[in-house]
């Protein structure tokens, strides 16, 4: 008997769901609801190659509108989903409309944390998040403004890459002593500071936000007791996952939905993948990730455990960031106490930290060093226990270094 | 546009029009060509669009740069002095008629 799936949220997860259950065999109809306008589409370049414009919105999409028509993939887009009536298996859509399942996958994703400051409303301050975010922000990036960057993680620094290239005057703030304080390596955190100063960045560290002002827009902004002059403010503070529509259908949730190694909930009717979910990662820690890896993968395993093949998630993460002309590339999770081994030379631009725990690989970060990268990311998934003195010896090759 | 075709491991055929100056990735993703996952968007960091161009067409392609060799040398399936990430390729008007192969898997 063919099973009706309903798909919640309409990103990355989503749409590798639709291709990997399809292409796992699984015949029932599937309905896709988004809240915005659009399909699935790529997420990342909309603080890279979109917002500086070298990237059309028509190549952020991820499928084809044939694909949806191949796949028999109904799209709900504009569409709200307000709860999860798990007692009759329906959800009820923001309209009043009521949709029946047989199987539920939730691909909620996240939504950015909002600043809660004085000022926080004004307008000329910006998020980033989905194409109609990065529309808005890049219909005031011209030359010669100033904006204020407040966080110095990756949509901070990406963002701060783009503006400088586009002749913004830059200012970042950051509240910890550091860029990239929680996915980062000190290594890589200096390496990267000292690469947005270069670029013009102004760079303010241990200087937490306290107001933004100004009569009916954005002027300035109050930081570390000191004033500044900002004509636009960008917030990269974070995201939140979207799991209350889980919670409130009575599933667990916990900073992001609880999820089994096959991305079921405790519902066996309903899944959940990608920047929504919290699952146990390999370490054996309960852990949520925002990359596209793991919403791909997520989706993969879904699939996998819909159409009656169950596979035990066990994926190493990856991540990336295109900052100027550097790429930082990372597979794995670093930890407070982890041993750092640095290969290659930061000031040559071009070199890589791995992160051993208890003598096996755990991370690495690396800088233009793909095949650092490539290679850790492997030796990672394979639990690899690694030479740190061989491994940062440049003369042997990174191929026989372990 | 340019007519580039895919041919899959097990011999299917796609001949796909691509916009110029979109990668070979992106026309093979937006055309449903199977088997070219691209699971990173194009970034160079997932070694998941892995092609082999057919060798008379070789020398007409753009070089490598170092970041797309190293991670050719990591894909799934062995690669080959064929080989190149199509996302790496930017279609031009001289590729038209391009024929590229697709390895049994990605990862």
């Amino acid at each position: 008997m063919s099973q009706k799936l309903i798909i919640v949220g309409a990103g990355q997860a989503a749409a590798q769901a639709v291709q990997s259950l399809r292409a796992d065999g699984f015949t029932g109809p599937i309905t896709l609801i988004g809240d915005e306008p659009y399909g699935p589409y790529q997420r990342p370049p909309l603080s890279k190659a979109y917002l500086l414009g070298t990237l059309e919105r028509e190549r952020l999409f991820l499928k084809s509108d044939a694909f949806y028509q191949e796949t028999n993939c109904e799209l709900v887009l504009n569409a709200s989903v307000t709860a999860i009536h798990r007692s009759d298996k329906t959800v009820q859509l923001g309209d009043g409309r009521k949709l029946s399942y047989d199987l539920l996958l939730l691909a909620t994703g996240a939504r950015v944390r909002r600043l809660k400051c004085p000022g926080a409303d004004l307008p000329g301050v910006y998020y980033l998040r989905d194409i109609a975010d990065a529309n808005a922000l890049q219909a005031v990036f011209s030359s010669g403004k100033r904006i204020a960057i407040v966080g110095g993680g990756y949509i901070g620094l990406e963002v701060a890459a783009v503006a400088a290239k586009r002749g913004l005057t830059v200012t970042l703030f950051e509240a910890m002593d550091r860029l990239l304080a929680r996915s980062s390596s000190v290594t890589v955190s200096d390496f990267y500071a000292a690469e947005h100063e270069r670029a013009g960045v102004t760079l303010k560290l241990r200087t937490g936000l306290e107001a933004i002002e100004g009569n009916g827009k954005v002027e300035r902004i109050r930081a570390g007791g000191q004033t500044y002059d900002a004509d636009i403010v960008l917030v990269g503070i974070g995201v939140l996952p979207n799991d209350e529509l889980a919670t409130h259908a009575g599933l667990a949730a916990q900073d992001g939905i609880v999820v089994d190694q096959n991305g079921m909930t405790g519902d066996p009717s309903i899944f959940a993948a990608g920047d929504c979910t919290r699952h146990i990662g390999r370490d054996g820690t309960a852990l949520r990730l925002e990359c596209v890896q793991n919403a791909i993968d997520q989706a993969k395993h879904v699939a996998l455990a819909i159409t009656g093949k169950p596979k035990p998630y066990s994926e190493v993460p990856w991540f990336w960031s295109d900052q100027y002309d550097l790429k930082l590339q990372i597979a794995g999770m670093i930890r407070p106490g982890d041993h750092a081994v640095l290969r290659g030379d930061p000031a040559a631009r071009k070199f890589s930290v791995f992160h051993l725990r208890d003598g096996v690989l755990a991370a690495v970060e690396a800088v233009n060093a793909a095949p650092d990268y490539m290679l850790g990311k492997k030796w990672i998934a394979d639990r690899l226990r690694v030479d740190p003195v061989r491994l940062a010896d440049t003369t042997i090759p990174i191929k026989e270094a372990v | 546009m340019a007519k580039v075709t895919f041919i899959t491991h097990d011999g299917q055929e796609f001949a796909v029009e691509i916009a110029l100056g979109w990668s070979l990735m992106e026309g093979a993703v937006k055309n449903r060509v199977p088997g070219i996952d691209a699971d990173c968007g194009g970034a160079c960091s997932c070694a998941t669009c892995h092609v082999y161009v057919d060798p008379a067409w070789l020398a007409m392609l753009p070089p490598k740069n170092d970041m797309e060799e190293a991670m050719l040398d990591f894909a799934a399936m062995a690669a080959a002095p064929n080989s190149r990430l199509s996302c790496q390729i930017r279609v031009t008007s001289d590729m038209d008629g391009l024929v590229v192969r697709i390895p049994v898997t990605q990862h």
